[in-house]
């Protein structure tokens, strides 16, 4: 039987793990011990959030801090990859890409393809990402279809503990770049996680919640605001087959697929902007590929097209809702390709 | 400490002006402390208090031609500029009455209608754009000046470099005000920062580079009054670098167990407001009646900042979908 632990704990663990087994497993990010050069305590935040706390002593000098200076140290990370290091570098919140961004898509993105297949590249960047924080438009997006976008690069998306672990685990073996997602309002989240490592493969989906009525696809955050409307639903008799993509590169189509020919009805469910996200990508794969099995037009739940606001008033109108997933599976049981 | 800087005569209204500001963004800024405390403030907010020389010795010199860009450290740098403390309160509630009608919060708060182009949620997000605040000025001849407010944790960004070497290339009346408060987050900037002074790296894109003690409102006045002449009169960028420590965490909430006693001397012995009532009761240009009166009437508008906060309406959905251009 499995202990309980938090999302942030599960995270943590999977980094210990790894530097445990592998020497060349490093961790560079801001003030991912917190308090280098000052008068107090070393390893004072164990960054900003707490992931990477108590690592520092752990694994002396494999933690390293860094000034901000992302394009830099990102970029070293990347480097050092290609050097038979296995970095692991914070990008604190994803919304800091826009100042390193060329290192990640126009760097390590391209090294194994471009160079003939000569380079490998095992960096993996962790990133918070997500709203629910009030911390307003420059700390709260997604972003995650930018680099979903970009041949190269896997995207990792972890919803749950327990899938927290064994991702990371699997992306500090992998030999590509991978951008691992933390959503900010999960590392609280606790759940059952084996104590011994384990490794989940990149590219397979995983079904929450079995239903024969309707499909709903979600990731991170939103596969459990998709469980709630699942429950809603349940109760009036709509049974909703809930699929986490866990990663959307390389994303698993097959389960996809399979639960819409299933039940020939699909919500997709995305916290990213609506334009050219992650839903509007599902859903064209299935358009493309199961038209025939669909009962009923797609229905797509997303933000609006807006920055995320602060007010809390507009933040919790912003985010995806239990009764809008709902709300768009009931519409899809009425039928009809509108 | 002493003061040694001799200063240009400031008039009894530019010196009770200046000491009104300061004390308005520390006391807006100890209240929005203990306001934090009770769970009523939602976000992030990271306070000023211990700098306020810097952004009101910086800002007494600038007018409405002039803009700033600010920091996630911003609430000092709107005070002193002008931006009005009961929006700015609001704001920070979330509130539809704010600066940002409670979409911005405290690291967005922006008025350009008084030259503050926002603080910034993003490391260096500020010097590239006061290069084009200065172009734009030095283009349309308005005699403007812009000025960029970043901590020591911003002068390790690309940003702030490349801003600052093309500042100097395009010889623009911008003024780079590093705010070395000691601290990028937790991290130490004798640590993070390479060369022994930020104000060091001026020599290298081309422009003076000025230490200045950031607790000393005289001394602040004193480097950007000659720096913001030089600017105006097409002589190009300076660097500015403010020493200072930040009497709060790196947000509220921040524990600060990397910091040892510092910030007790600094309010003892260093402290902004004590050492500009010292100075100008000596001298006689001020009395502390002068002061206290002052005290007494920023306390009330305080107040009424965050009574008006608290009572003003949030806003509604109707508000999730205005100022956007098309909507999905």
């Amino acid at each position: 039987m499995a202990r309980t632990i938090t999302y942030r704990e599960a995270i943590n663990e999977a980094l210990a793990q790894e530097m445990e087994r592998d020497e060349s497993v490093i961790i560079m990010g801001e003030d991912n011990a917190g308090g280098e050069g000052s008068p107090g305590e070393m390893d004072a935040w164990g960054g900003v959030l707490g992931v990477t706390k108590g690592l520092y002593h752990k694994f002396p000098g494999r933690v390293l801090d860094t000034p901000i200076s992302e394009s830099a140290f990102i970029g070293a990370a990347i480097g050092a990859a290609t050097a038979g290091m296995r970095p692991v570098a914070e990008l604190m919140f994803v919304d800091f890409m826009g100042v390193c961004f060329d290192q990640i898509y126009n760097q390590a993105a391209k090294f194994r393809y471009m160079f003939g297949g000569k380079a490998v590249t095992p960096v993996v960047i962790r990133t918070m990402y997500g709203a629910g924080l009030r911390a307003a438009a420059q700390h709260s997006q997604c972003l995650y279809p930018l680099f979903t976008h970009v041949p190269g690069l896997k995207v990792v998306l972890p919803a749950t503990p327990y899938d927290a672990k064994g991702l990371m685990t699997q992306a500090i073996r992998d030999n590509d770049p991978v951008i691992f997602f933390e959503h900010k309002a999960l590392y609280d989240l606790a759940g059952p996680v084996p104590e011994e490592s384990y490794a989940l493969p990149f590219g397979e989906a995983n079904v929450v919640r079995e239903g024969g009525d309707v499909t709903i696809v979600a990731l991170g955050r939103m596969v459990h605001t998709s469980l709630e409307a699942a429950e809603q639903l349940a109760a009036a008799g709509v049974e909703c087959e809930v699929v986490d993509l866990r990663t959307t590169s390389p994303l698993d189509e097959d389960t996809v697929l399979e639960s819409v020919e299933n039940t020939g009805r699909l919500v997709v469910v995305d916290e990213a902007s609506p334009r050219c996200n992650i839903a509007t990508d599902i859903s064209a794969q299935v358009a493309q590929q199961a038209f025939g099995a669909l009962k009923a037009a797609i229905e797509m739940v997303a933000p609006p097209h807006t920055p995320v606001p602060f007010s809390p008033t507009l933040e919790d109108l912003y985010i995806p809702s239990a009764a809008q997933i709902a709300d768009a599976a009931r519409k899809t049981m009425k039928g009809g390709k509108h | 400490m002493t003061d040694t800087v001799e200063r240009k005569a400031l008039t009894r209204e530019q010196l009770l002006s200046a000491y009104r500001m300061m004390r308005a963004i520390r006391e807006f800024e100890e209240r929005v402390h203990a306001e934090f405390a009770t769970g009523e403030i939602p976000g992030f907010v990271h306070l000023y208090a211990g700098e306020e020389a810097s952004a009101v010795g910086v800002c007494s010199n600038l007018d409405g031609r002039d803009t700033i860009a600010s920091t996630h450290r911003g609430h000092g740098h709107c005070i002193a500029k002008g931006v009005d403390v009961s929006e700015m309160m609001a704001e920070i509630y979330g509130r539809q009455t704010g600066s940002c009608h409670g979409k911005g919060g405290s690291m967005h708060i922006a008025d350009l209608s008084k030259g503050m182009l926002g603080a910034n949620g993003i490391v260096g997000g500020g010097p590239p754009l006061i290069c084009g605040t200065a172009l734009a000025a030095k283009l349309k001849g308005t005699g403007g000046v812009s000025v960029a407010f970043f901590g020591d944790g911003a002068s390790n960004q690309g940003t702030t470099l490349e801003s600052m070497n093309l500042a100097s290339v395009w010889n623009l009346p911008a003024i780079f005000v590093a705010e070395n408060n000691g601290y990028a987050e937790t991290t130490s900037s004798t640590w993070s920062v390479a060369s022994d002074n930020i104000a060091d790296r001026a020599a290298g894109f081309g422009m003076p580079g000025v230490i200045v003690d950031g607790f000393d409102f005289f001394a602040v006045h004193e480097a950007a009054s000659e720096a913001i002449a030089r600017a105006r009169a097409g002589g190009g960028p300076t660097l500015l670098e403010m020493k200072f420590t930040r009497y709060f965490g790196h947000f509220e909430g921040d524990q600060q167990t990397y910091r040892a006693g510092e910030v007790e001397h600094a309010r003892a012995e260093l402290d902004c407001l004590t050492r500009f009532a010292a100075r100008v009761t000596e001298t006689g240009e001020l009395t502390r009646s002068d002061l206290d009166a002052a005290d007494a009437e920023v306390a009330a508008t305080i107040d009424r900042a965050v009574d008006e906060a608290k009572a003003a309406p949030l806003p509604t959905e109707a508000d999730l979908l205005t100022d956007v251009y098309v909507r999905y």
